[in-house]
């Protein structure tokens, strides 16, 4: 390996991320609810996909119920299966 | 037998008039109550848009039933929504103690959801629905 790469990988982040937590295990939210469209629009992108864990900090315990969540909103028609541009 | 909470949201067609909606639904409390089920609460959202057309509709009435019953009562209950031509939707839940307490600190206020937050500012726009459904009867 070159000096150059060894400098690259060696080097630690100067700008530090901002840790991403879980919002529910933080605001201790034991129940999401699949009416509240607004709330689950974060939870999804613009095509109305759900968002993976790793972009939102969502625990695994909260990411299978915001699916569902999302699921049921989108049967009873609050949510598209698909869409364009929904934010 | 012992009884379980539930929480239906049907979907009735925006064809029907308001007051053959409200029959629909009278309909409907009345058959959980035959069954020896109980009502704790309903909701009526009125005619809202929905995210993507159902039966060629773009909007449709959304009513809420919470009840207890005990859980035979749920295959009648849901027969009755497939033989009804009138409901185009439906979504029956057995509610977990969570959604329980959920649920009573939503009615009582202490939960604001971002949804009701949102559909105070829209009261005003309201006329805009009046637009839509014009557009449905075809």
């Amino acid at each position: 390996m070159s000096k150059e790469t060894n400098f690259i990988f060696n080097q630690t982040p100067q700008v530090l991320q901002k840790k991403k937590y879980c919002r529910f295990k933080k605001h201790g939210i034991k129940h999401i609810d699949y009416k509240d469209k607004d709330f689950l629009l974060k939870f999804i992108n613009e095509q109305g996909k759900i968002l993976p864990r790793r972009i939102t900090g969502t625990s695994l315990k909260f990411q299978r119920k915001i699916s569902v969540a999302v699921k049921r909103a989108r049967h009873l028609a609050l949510l598209p299966f698909v869409a364009d541009g929904l934010k | 037998m012992n009884k379980k909470q539930y929480e239906t949201v049907i979907i009735l067609t925006p064809v029907l008039s308001e007051q053959q909606m409200k029959d629909a639904v009278a309909g409907y409390r009345g058959l959980i109550t035959e069954n020896g089920g109980e009502i704790i609460h309903e909701e009526n959202w009125g005619l809202t848009k929905l995210a993507y057309p159902i039966d060629k509709k773009g909007t449709g009435f959304y009513h809420l039933f919470e009840f207890t019953a005990g859980p035979d009562f749920i295959k009648t209950w849901e027969l009755a929504f497939r033989r009804d031509e009138r409901i185009m939707r439906y979504l029956t839940l057995s509610l977990d103690k969570w959604a329980i307490e959920f649920n009573l600190r939503k009615r009582s206020g202490e939960i604001k959801t971002s949804t009701t937050a949102k559909e105070k500012k829209a009261v005003f726009n309201a006329s805009k629905l009046d637009l839509l459904i014009d557009e449905d009867d075809d």
